[in-house]
């Protein structure tokens, strides 16, 4: 472990890798600060960029930078005018708004600031300790097992992804899947499913489809509906020094809301936004009396739990990925689908194949946390004028942006239509309350699925060995308990309060 | 019958388009050989099509109930919201995949970019033009010279490369 160190702490020192590092840190935050834009329309267009850096360190520094950037930058948005541009920092803004128009928004910044520092921080340090475990413990795989595990995940997924509503969020991860079998399969060599269009013949692209499945509904979001941002705070942001006191009373919240943090992160389909939900809850029913009544109305202790739990968590989301190579979150699904772009196949042959990959990503978090503790904080106050950029200029450039990633992606002018197809789509499906995230996690994790399902079919002969092996069939039954039990108990509610309201 | 009710039925719609695909004409062509395998390439879409029709017939006959929730956008009101300019962007994005070949990137994309503005209600012309233009001859030097990656500059007619 010590030596991978040296090898991470190697590559992520390289001047390339440190520009990477810094450049993704600075983007995401620009990109994350503008509301109704998310981490994963921002990764989704950095990809074509990411890819023809073509070295896998690089791009994937690059992308997590984004990441934790862009959760970053949501934070300050909340603050500063209650409009999170991340789903996992709407809790900051409980706290973090009442003490902006109380005139402590520099103190809120800089709490937000220490809070992500140290989650994320935290959180890189478990990341360092629990992956080289479970990848040692996936080593032990077969196929089989690998199959049962990549349905467990997507499973999973469906049953946290989506709003209570189980059934929405497995048809989109068949759907995902039946896009994924699109194409010619690597095992057969033979064209399935094209109606003879050659353009399909090597499948969907993948950039083209998280493009069109986040970055594209995003944008027309925003020209559909401006978000109305109510006057916010006069602007006005000084005092970042936070006291003594206040430093001593966050500490213990920090503590427990890395662990917290990370472990939500690590299970699929519960990311940065349930982590920091719950962090919230969590810290508000163990503080004192008195505390319980300062929360949501400018607590310290409110800001800092869901601050450090999100960055948490983003960092335990790379476990699954890095270890096991199977995605817990849309935004790691994307970086997944960005290490096959590259060549490199995540999972727990990752670490002894690759591991200057591995730990370089590992280092890299803790520049990169300590490039936003100290690159942003002074710069807060400048980037916060930028919330002011005019919508008019901003959506042509995002919309020319999606186009571009997916024309450089396949260099094919059919790419566009299918994107701005597939984008309408999108729209509709979100309309419909329809869960976008388990559709790109089934289309990514498709091919290695069906992969592993082939192979295990042909060592056993047929589907024997979904009962031969026990690990196979006990993780099959997780899979299964965890798509019946959420529509149970959601059944159950409902019949409860049936007859007081119930709409149609 | 609500929106989600009937994307539903679209979906269910496609599922058995696919379904019967993978069941009745897939494997046709299959070399003989290859039947005696375990797997077939129709296998999996087999099991899949299977799974997304139960699921979407959940959905279309209402089993599991949707509970409304606050969307932060609601199709029911589409019409209060700006459909038109959301419509032409998306006009001028098609228009965009058309030209882009035909007429060269640094034309189709200044358009873009300024059509696009001018779209969303801007109006300070010299500010629109400048920033399209800075932006377009930004985006293609990177494109081209740091991503390495040809894309036809002008317009076929006026000097762009064959490619």
């Amino acid at each position: 472990m010590f030596e991978g160190l040296l090898i991470g702490l190697q590559t992520a020192l390289s001047v390339q890798n440190l520009l990477m590092v810094i450049g993704g840190c600075l983007i995401g935050t620009f990109i994350g600060m503008l509301p109704g834009l998310g981490p994963m329309s921002i990764i989704a267009i950095m990809i074509p960029v990411a890819i023809s850096i073509g070295d896998p360190s690089a791009a994937l520094i690059l992308l997590a930078g984004v990441y934790y950037g862009a959760i970053f930058g949501g934070s300050t948005s909340s603050i500063l005018l209650n409009a999170p541009g991340v789903a996992g920092t709407v809790a900051s803004s409980f706290d973090g708004y009442p003490m902006a128009k109380k005139g402590k928004a520099g103190k809120a910044l800089t709490i937000a600031a220490i809070a992500s520092f140290a989650g994320g921080s935290i959180g890189a340090l478990l990341l360092m300790i629990f992956a080289p475990a479970l990848s040692s413990v996936a080593l032990l795989f077969h196929s089989a097992e690998y199959f049962a595990l990549m349905v467990v995940g997507l499973s999973a997924i469906a049953a946290f992804a989506g709003t209570g509503q189980v059934a929405k969020a497995l048809l989109m991860t068949f759907v995902g899947l039946i896009m994924a079998t699109v194409g010619e399969g690597a095992l057969f060599n033979m064209p399935r499913f094209t109606m003879g269009i050659m353009d399909l013949q090597s499948g969907f692209g993948f950039i083209t489809l998280a493009m069109a499945m986040f970055a594209l509904p995003e944008a027309l979001f925003l020209v559909l509906k401006p978000n109305k941002v109510e006057g916010g705070t006069d602007g006005e942001i000084k005092d970042l020094r936070i006291s003594k006191s206040e430093a001593m009373a966050i500490a213990p919240v920090i503590g427990r809301q890395s662990l917290q943090g990370f472990f939500i992160g690590v299970l699929p389909g519960a990311g940065a936004t349930i982590a920091s939900f719950l962090g919230y809850a969590v810290e508000r029913n163990i503080a004192s009396k008195e505390e319980q009544e300062e929360f949501g109305k400018g607590s310290i202790k409110g800001l800092a739990a869901p601050e450090t739990a999100n960055n948490a968590a983003c960092t335990g989301s790379f476990v699954p990925l890095l270890t096991l190579g199977i995605p817990g979150s849309g935004t790691t699904a994307i970086l997944l689908g960005a290490l096959i772009a590259l060549n490199v196949t995540p999972g727990p042959r990752l670490m002894i194949d690759e591991p200057q990959i591995f730990w370089a990503v590992i280092m890299s978090m803790f520049i990169g946390n300590l490039v936003l503790l100290i690159l942003n904080l002074p710069l807060i106050p400048y980037i916060a004028k930028v919330l002011s950029i005019p919508r008019n200029y901003l959506i042509p450039f995002i919309l020319f942006f999606t186009l571009m990633g997916a024309y450089i992606g396949q260099n094919n002018a059919t790419e566009l239509l299918l994107l701005v197809g597939f984008g309408v789509c999108a729209t509709a499906l979100r309309f419909g309350d329809y869960p976008l995230a388990p559709l790109l996690i089934g289309f990514i994790l498709g091919g290695m699925l069906e992969d592993n399902f082939s192979r295990s079919m042909q060592l056993y002969d047929g589907i024997s060995f979904i009962w031969e092996r026990p690990m196979t069939l006990g993780l099959l039954a997780i899979a299964a308990l965890l798509v019946v039990l959420p529509s149970y108990r959601a059944q159950r509610a409902r019949a409860r309060s049936e007859g007081i309201a119930d709409g149609d | 019958m609500a929106l989600d009710r009937w994307i539903g039925l679209i979906l269910l719609g496609v599922c058995l388009a696919y379904g019967y695909a993978a069941w009745f004409t897939m494997d046709d062509n299959l070399a003989p050989f290859m039947k005696r395998n375990p797997i077939w390439p129709s296998t999996f879409p087999k099991v899949l099509s299977v799974l997304a029709i139960i699921t979407s017939l959940i959905i279309v006959t209402g089993l599991e109930k949707s509970t409304p929730k606050d969307a932060d956008i609601d199709y029911r009101r589409l019409l209060d919201y700006n459909v038109g300019q959301a419509i032409l962007l998306l006009v001028l994005m098609v228009a965009y995949a058309l030209c882009l070949r035909p007429l060269g990137f640094i034309f189709s994309t200044s358009a873009f970019l300024i059509l696009g503005s001018v779209t969303l209600g801007e109006r300070k012309w010299l500010v629109i033009v400048s920033t399209a233009l800075i932006a377009t001859f930004i985006v293609w030097y990177l494109v081209q010279e740091v991503l390495g990656i040809y894309m036809r500059p002008l317009p076929g007619f006026i000097g762009g490369w064959n490619v």
